[in-house]
């Protein structure tokens, strides 16, 4: 089932961090599993990089705390090597670590450098995508990573109900477009030309960290705007190359945009207005941010809008 | 924590589900055969439980809901002629399997309003989500702005009005009844169509399988113009009438009593 929500605020920051998570609590009925955030801090010359050394129920037992230690000393130490320089590095959890880097080199190369540590997945990278993902319901994850206080522009959530998969981080929306900075993605549905994709897209060298058909949306659009296409053209092309049933948020550094497919069959309610777009698999997260009566809609089929910050 | 409140006040199971709360509200103000309460800090049950004793045990006939705060599930299953009127957004699944009732919506809806009604009306003012009206067998449902997706699926009867524009699919495998809109319909306007009437003023995106132009009759003029005078929605503007091509599903031979049984 799982429920899906973002917002954007077009004049400024906000406490988005509280915004989500409100409005994902109130879609908790919809998938209790684990909670994931996309959101975007200020911009700064540094590289912000969310990642993981462990999954959260495999985070303790003998030795563990030594080999979370040693392994966050393997990354900063190989952080040094490949040329970052470390500005901090801080955890919530003892497994899932901040870090913030000067470094202007090339970010697939430092992706896959770090993920090579055992253990660790780089959960995004960018000049202000922050992805933060746990177990649990949103208010448990807003209250373990301090999700309360964040400040922000724009950012997507999402809850989940496992049915095809683990309850584990990998499985855990939302999703990085590895290796392409600041690009994440939510999504309710199922995406039937998954495999096609996932060949098409490993050929062009990516890699996945996840079997969830909602990481090769995030990389699809973000390869093409790679290739200079605009976020809107290639959530366009996105309804003619991407099979089966869905419904996707996807932001950017200074973007969100929404995506239905042509049979609209999953749920998606827009609110619009000059200073704030929020949109949400169902009406009452809306109501959870916006407390009071407000004109929304629900976009139809093959439609496809972007806003910027 | 599953198992534990939280700070909205809301429990949960240990699945992590919410816990209906099944207390009946005590915020209830009958005032001979009218109530009215508050629903905003009501769980789903309580709403649903004020309603059924309100009208089934208590005689009352008018009742109104302040504050639906886009609940799901709401008014469901009433079988008995009164008035609701939601001062506010339900959200999905609202009025479904309704028997009787007159239903006033000053809000939004979520999908699948009225999902099975028998007879009565229900009205909503504003927009309504996808599979506003699946399946309904009769009454009138009006909405007073745009619609989601497949609008009447399988719809089985009674009438369905539309002041603004509907999504793909609207009318797919429509038994009978009718449907009214008077902006734009989406792609395969009533695929599969088995009987039935959809008039659209607006443009059709396309027509489904097996859906024609029908021809116009003074029977198509006098309903719409009757809907619209009932419902109070001013003059009606020029419709297109769509019906079933009889080329996929055809059961016109059938005897009354067969027919019955394959349509409804």
């Amino acid at each position: 089932m799982c429920g899906i929500a973002g917002v954007i605020h077009r004049d400024g920051t906000a406490d988005i961090g509280a915004e989500l998570t409100a409005m994902l609590q109130s879609m908790k009925h919809r998938g209790p599993d684990s909670t994931g955030y996309a959101v975007y801090g200020p911009a700064d010359d540094l590289v912000v990089i969310r990642f993981v050394l462990a999954e959260p129920n495999k985070s303790t037992g003998f030795g563990m705390e030594e080999r979370l230690e040693r392994n966050r000393a393997e990354v900063e130490s190989r952080l040094a090597k490949i040329g970052a320089e470390v500005a901090t590095v801080t955890s919530d959890t003892g497994y899932a670590f901040r870090a913030t880097i000067r470094y202007g080199g090339d970010l697939k190369a430092l992706a896959d450098y770090l993920e090579d540590v055992p253990g660790c997945e780089v959960l995004s990278l960018g000049s202000s995508l922050e992805i933060i993902k746990d177990l649990g319901d949103a208010e448990t994850v807003s209250g373990q990573y301090k999700l309360g206080s964040f400040r922000g522009t724009h950012g997507i959530g999402h809850v989940r109900m496992a049915t095809e998969s683990e309850v584990d981080l990998a499985s855990a929306h939302p999703y990085w477009a590895y290796p392409f900075a600041d690009v994440a993605v939510v999504h309710n549905g199922q995406l039937t030309n998954y495999h096609q994709w996932r060949r098409r897209l490993e050929q062009h060298g990516h890699r996945f960290q996840s079997e969830c058909d909602s990481e090769i949306i995030a990389v699809y659009l973000a390869e093409y705007m790679a290739q200079g296409l605009s976020l809107e053209t290639a959530m366009k092309h996105s309804l003619d190359d991407l099979d089966g049933v869905f419904t996707y948020v996807c932001v950017t550094g200074n973007e969100l945009g929404i995506a239905k497919d042509e049979m609209a069959a999953k749920p998606l309610v827009l609110f619009e207005s000059d200073p704030l777009v929020a949109v949400a698999t169902e009406e009452a997260a809306i109501r959870a941010l916006v407390e009071r009566e407000v004109e929304t809609r629900d976009p139809y089929e093959r439609e496809v809008l972007v806003w910027q910050v | 924590m599953p198992g534990s409140g939280s700070r909205s006040g809301v429990s949960y199971d240990a699945r992590g589900l919410v816990e209906p709360h099944a207390d009946m509200p005590t915020n209830i103000e009958v005032d001979g055969g009218r109530a009215r309460f508050d629903a905003s800090a009501l769980t789903i049950r309580q709403v649903n439980m004020a309603l059924r004793k309100l009208i089934y045990n208590d005689g009352v006939t008018d009742v109104t809901v302040l504050n639906p705060s886009s609940k799901h599930s709401l008014a469901v299953g009433i079988l008995k002629r009164c008035r609701i009127h939601f001062e506010g957004s339900p959200g999905w699944f609202a009025c479904g399997l309704i028997d009787g009732p007159e239903v006033t919506i000053n809000g939004r809806v979520g999908w699948s309003v009225a999902e099975n009604m028998m007879s009565g009306v229900v009205t909503i003012e504003r927009s309504a989500g996808s599979l506003t009206g699946a399946a309904i067998r009769g009454g009138d449902l009006i909405v007073k702005g745009d619609v989601g997706a497949r609008t009447g699926i399988d719809q089985k009867g009674g009438t369905i009005i539309v002041t603004g524009d509907v999504g793909i699919n609207t009318g797919f495998m429509m038994q009978r009844g009718r449907q009214i809109i008077c902006g734009n319909a989406g792609m395969n306007l009533g695929d599969s169509m088995y009987d039935g009437a959809i008039y659209v003023a607006g443009k059709v995106r396309s027509l489904g399988v097996d859906c024609v132009p029908g021809d116009w009759t003074d029977a198509d003029t006098e309903l719409i113009e009757r809907k619209f005078r009932i419902h109070g929605l001013g003059d009606a503007p020029e419709f297109q009438k769509f019906v079933c091509g009889k080329q996929l599903h055809n059961y016109d031979a059938l005897e009354p009593s067969e027919r019955k049984l394959v349509i409804h």
